[in-house]
């Protein structure tokens, strides 16, 4: 039984500590709006916060998570009111699919509280999700919207 | 080799089950669930008390937007307020037990839209008058003194006014009209417009349900293995090595080339799978490599006999009497849709009900795939919808679903997921088809392009999925953007042309793909222009342009780009140039791109799109399928290529199958230039228009003609 703290909140999970993270949210903890893509660290479609930083949940384990605060997509609107980023991709009207959205919202809202003001080459080397649908265009307006509201 | 197709029982079961189901099987009415005890005006409408407007939508979203075009088509005829319409999928067994009102459900082609667009429109109107019919009723007045807008019918004589809530339940019981009549297109309001999508909010908070997000009680998680040679099957699995581990509940097989683990949790199921000792009986196809595949379509270059697809003049005559002759040989590989959401199908089995719940592109074949696979009467069986995380053509097939019901038959009252991993998704696609072509141009003395004679040799879908589409064995669709006239016409007028497929099916199962067969037959054709342009010394526009008169549609859409992207004019410093234009699913569209190379490394700045899709429903939503497509067309350009080895697929993740990020993103310039009078797809006529295009700017950026995909194989990648 591992304890891990996601979006505020304590969960008693019963995996094993080499499960990914992922799983424990998906599978366990019955959050699924965290996305399987590859299971390899390669998409991003289940990327969320650890201590505030982006990672790819399918990459690290329930026992690294331990005494951290996760934050899902779930976690993002607090009380739900919609974040910048949030608000920008749907002012933008962004997602096609959307199954790569929480990962890639994830990875944005990480960005946006290390470089407030990124520039393009900044969102080139920060966001390397895949998106199948190829919201890409939509997705960079829709960061320096988020960034400048 | 085995290279005889086989037929797809599912796929033509879906085609007939349909017809045949709507005709003969009755079973109590079925209400949908979100619209349920509210007043339904028909099929397509339903108004709540609090005006809510519910609309059905039988083909399915994956992203395109066909949902809320589609509700804009009725919206527009309803006179409803936007801003109060919601949507939701009728389900396939209660089409059936309403003998298919919503008609198609399948969603490919391109054509959710344009072929439901006459339907759904009457539709709204229809529900219209039935709605106004209502509220003159009540006020004992003509129908006709009576007007609707915004969900508000008026009677301006009386000064008397009502809302679509408050009569919704007396229109319910009116007749239907029998002539509904139509807007001009001159009068719309919401369709043309570029609404918001209705779908978009719950995708930024996690809270869209997709397939694999499906959870019911007590539900157990399977993951599943199938033979990696296709054709091949289980020859024994030893479940005694697994049973064991930690959650795991049942070993199960699955039809006979599969075996799945089903247990607590996926990640369970996954790891007694990959513990799971399968043998394979992989059969003959186990010797089929790329380098077989490729040599025997290679043969088929020269073969004798071959379909004719597009024919005028004398090719032949044309050939030997030409002052010169231009030859080129072009590739293009397998490649796997990739959609990000792997394949999955959640599945309730007992001797009475078989309920399924997934993402498909066709609730319809799914449903027949649940049919068949249960072996219960059609009243007894249902399936859900949810949003699709990509679809691309994959989700048109129904094998995952029958793999679903099949594994939930073997443990009868216990909801089964079944979620392939990326390795299975990508090692078990039905893959983009593989061809070869070689291109033959016959010039007079003058440079004009006299003869063409295109040989395209590989693989055929409709033989794979539907062989009741093929025409005297020919595959029509293989012709795709080379026909003489239609929705996928050729845009050049040559005096002496011969267009044919020598058919040749590997065992790999080829599958439609978004764009699919304009995708190579544009790099073949507009590359080859592009090198008759060059062998003639013209501007590669001017080329074009000549062998165009007879074609205004096309020729405008290509002018178009080259206006916008400055053909003709410098480019940027160190940047240049490429052209190309195509046809298909009813579109006409062209593309210019700007690139740099340095070092290999291709850089594509730019590119101008246009397309003429005859009406343009949401052109903010035409915009985002042009960009998107051009992520998937590039990505296949430089990356895609799934290769074969001892009969398999040798691609298993995004590490050796690669896909464009945001970095190498072009910044990409849409003109929508709807000239009305027909009605063109929209989510997949542009892809094909982005890798020619590029490659044609790559050979004036470096002298070099690349005419194999994927463009990674000769080196270069996307900077």
């Amino acid at each position: 039984m591992l304890r891990l703290t996601i979006n505020g909140k304590s969960h008693d999970v019963d995996v094993e500590p080499d499960t990914p993270l992922l799983w424990a949210i998906r599978d366990s903890i019955g959050m699924t709006g965290t996305k399987y893509g590859c299971g390899i660290a390669q998409c991003g479609a289940c990327t969320v916060h650890i201590d505030g930083a982006a990672v790819r949940s399918c990459g690290v384990t329930a026992s690294d998570a331990v005494g951290k605060n996760v934050t899902t997509i779930e976690g993002l609107a607090a009380n739900g009111v919609l974040t910048a980023v949030q608000k920008a991709w749907v002012d933008l009207d962004v997602p096609q699919c959307g199954y790569c959205q929480s990962g890639m919202i994830m990875a944005v809202s990480a960005l946006l509280k290390e470089n407030p003001k990124p520039t393009d080459a900044d969102i080139d080397n920060a966001i390397t999700n895949i998106c199948r649908c190829g919201t890409f265009q939509q997705v960079r307006a829709a960061i320096h919207a988020a960034a400048s509201a | 080799m085995n290279y005889m197709p086989k037929l797809d029982r599912r796929s033509f079961l879906a085609g007939s089950a349909t017809v045949g189901l709507s005709l003969g099987f009755h079973v109590p009415f079925m209400s949908s669930t979100s619209a349920q005890g509210a007043p339904e005006i028909n099929a397509w409408v339903v108004i709540k008390p609090d005006e809510t407007v519910v609309i059905r939508i039988a083909r399915s979203e994956m992203g395109q937007g066909t949902l809320t075009g589609l509700a804009q088509m009725v919206a527009e005829e309803l006179e409803c307020d936007w801003s109060k319409v919601t949507t939701e999928y009728p389900t396939p067994g209660e089409s059936v037990a309403r003998k298919n009102p919503w008609g198609d459900f399948g969603t490919g082609g391109s054509r959710g839209i344009r072929t439901s667009q006459d339907y759904v429109r009457k539709g709204g109107a229809a529900a219209r008058m039935m709605l106004i019919q209502a509220a003159a009723n009540e006020w004992k007045v003509p129908a006709s003194e009576c007007t609707a807008a915004n969900g508000v019918i008026t009677h301006k004589a009386s000064n008397r006014s009502t809302t679509y809530g408050k009569v919704a339940a007396a229109a319910a019981l009116i007749e239907p009209p029998k002539e509904v009549p139509l807007k001009d297109p001159k009068d719309w309001k919401v369709i043309g417009k570029s609404v918001k999508r209705l779908d978009t909010v719950d995708k930024t908070v996690g809270k869209m349900m997709y397939g694999a997000d499906v959870r019911l009680p007590g539900m157990l998680n399977a993951a599943i293995k199938a033979c990696p040679v296709f054709g091949g099957k289980v020859k024994s699995f030893d479940a005694t090595k697994v049973e064991s581990m930690k959650g795991v509940k049942k070993v199960v097989p699955v039809g006979d080339n599969a075996v799945a683990v089903v247990a607590d949790t996926w990640w369970h199921a996954k790891t007694a799978l990959d513990a799971l000792p399968i043998v394979w009986d992989a059969g003959e196809n186990a010797k089929v490599s790329s380098e077989s595949i490729a040599k025997w379509l290679k043969e088929g270059l020269d073969a004798d006999q071959a379909f004719v697809g597009n024919k005028n003049g004398d090719a032949k005559a044309g050939l030997s009497g030409a002052a010169k002759k231009v030859v080129a040989e072009y590739s293009y590989p397998y490649q796997n849709h990739a959609c990000m959401e792997p394949l999955n199908a959640t599945a309730l089995y007992t001797p009475d009900k078989c309920e399924v719940w997934c993402g498909t592109q066709h609730g319809q074949a799914a449903f027949a795939a649940a049919l068949e696979a249960s072996g219960l009467p059609a009243s007894k069986v249902e399936v859900y919808k949810y949003m699709l995380g990509g679809g691309f053509g994959r989700r048109g097939r129904s094998d995952y679903v029958t793999q679903a019901v099949l594994i939930a038959k073997q443990m009868p009252g216990t909801p089964i997921k079944l979620l392939w991993s990326r390795e299975e998704d990508m090692q078990q696609g039905t893959y983009h088809p593989i061809t070869q072509c070689r291109l033959t141009a016959g010039l007079d003395d003058k440079g004009n392009l006299n003869t063409l004679h295109v040989r395209i040799s590989g693989q055929s879908i409709l033989t794979a999925l539907r062989p009741e589409a093929l025409v005297n064995g020919m595959d029509p669709a293989t012709f795709q953007g080379l026909n003489a006239s239609g929705e996928a016409a050729i845009g050049y007028s040559v005096p002496n042309l011969l267009i044919e497929h020598a058919m040749r099916n590997p065992h790999v199962p080829p599958g439609f793909w978004r764009g699919v067969n304009v995708n190579h037959n544009a790099i073949y054709l507009e590359s080859f222009m592009d090198e008759l342009a060059k062998e003639t010394g013209v501007d590669p526009l001017e080329f074009r342009r000549r062998l165009m008169a007879n074609h205004p549609k096309h020729l405008s859409v290509l002018n178009a780009v080259a206006e916008r992207i400055g053909w003709g004019k410098p480019a940027p410093a160190g940047q240049f140039r490429g052209l190309a234009q195509f046809m298909g699913y009813g579109s006409y569209v062209a593309g210019a791109a700007e690139v740099s190379v340095d070092n290999n490394k291709v850089k594509v700045h730019r590119i101008v799109a246009a397309t003429d899709p005859g009406y343009a429903v949401n052109p903010a939503q035409i915009e985002r399928q042009i960009c998107g497509s051009f992520v998937y067309g590039l990505s296949a350009l430089f990356y895609g290529e799934c290769t074969v080895k001892d009969g398999a697929i040798e691609q298993t993740n995004f590490d050796t199958y690669d896909s464009m990020r945001i970095a190498q993103m072009p910044k990409v310039e849409c003109i929508v230039m709807p000239t009305g009078g027909f009605w063109g797809g929209v989510g997949e006529p542009t892809i094909c228009v982005a890798p020619p295009a590029v490659l044609n700017a790559i050979f004036a950026a470096t002298g070099k003609r690349y005419r194999s995909v994927p463009l990674k194989n000769h080196g270069l990648s996307l900077a």
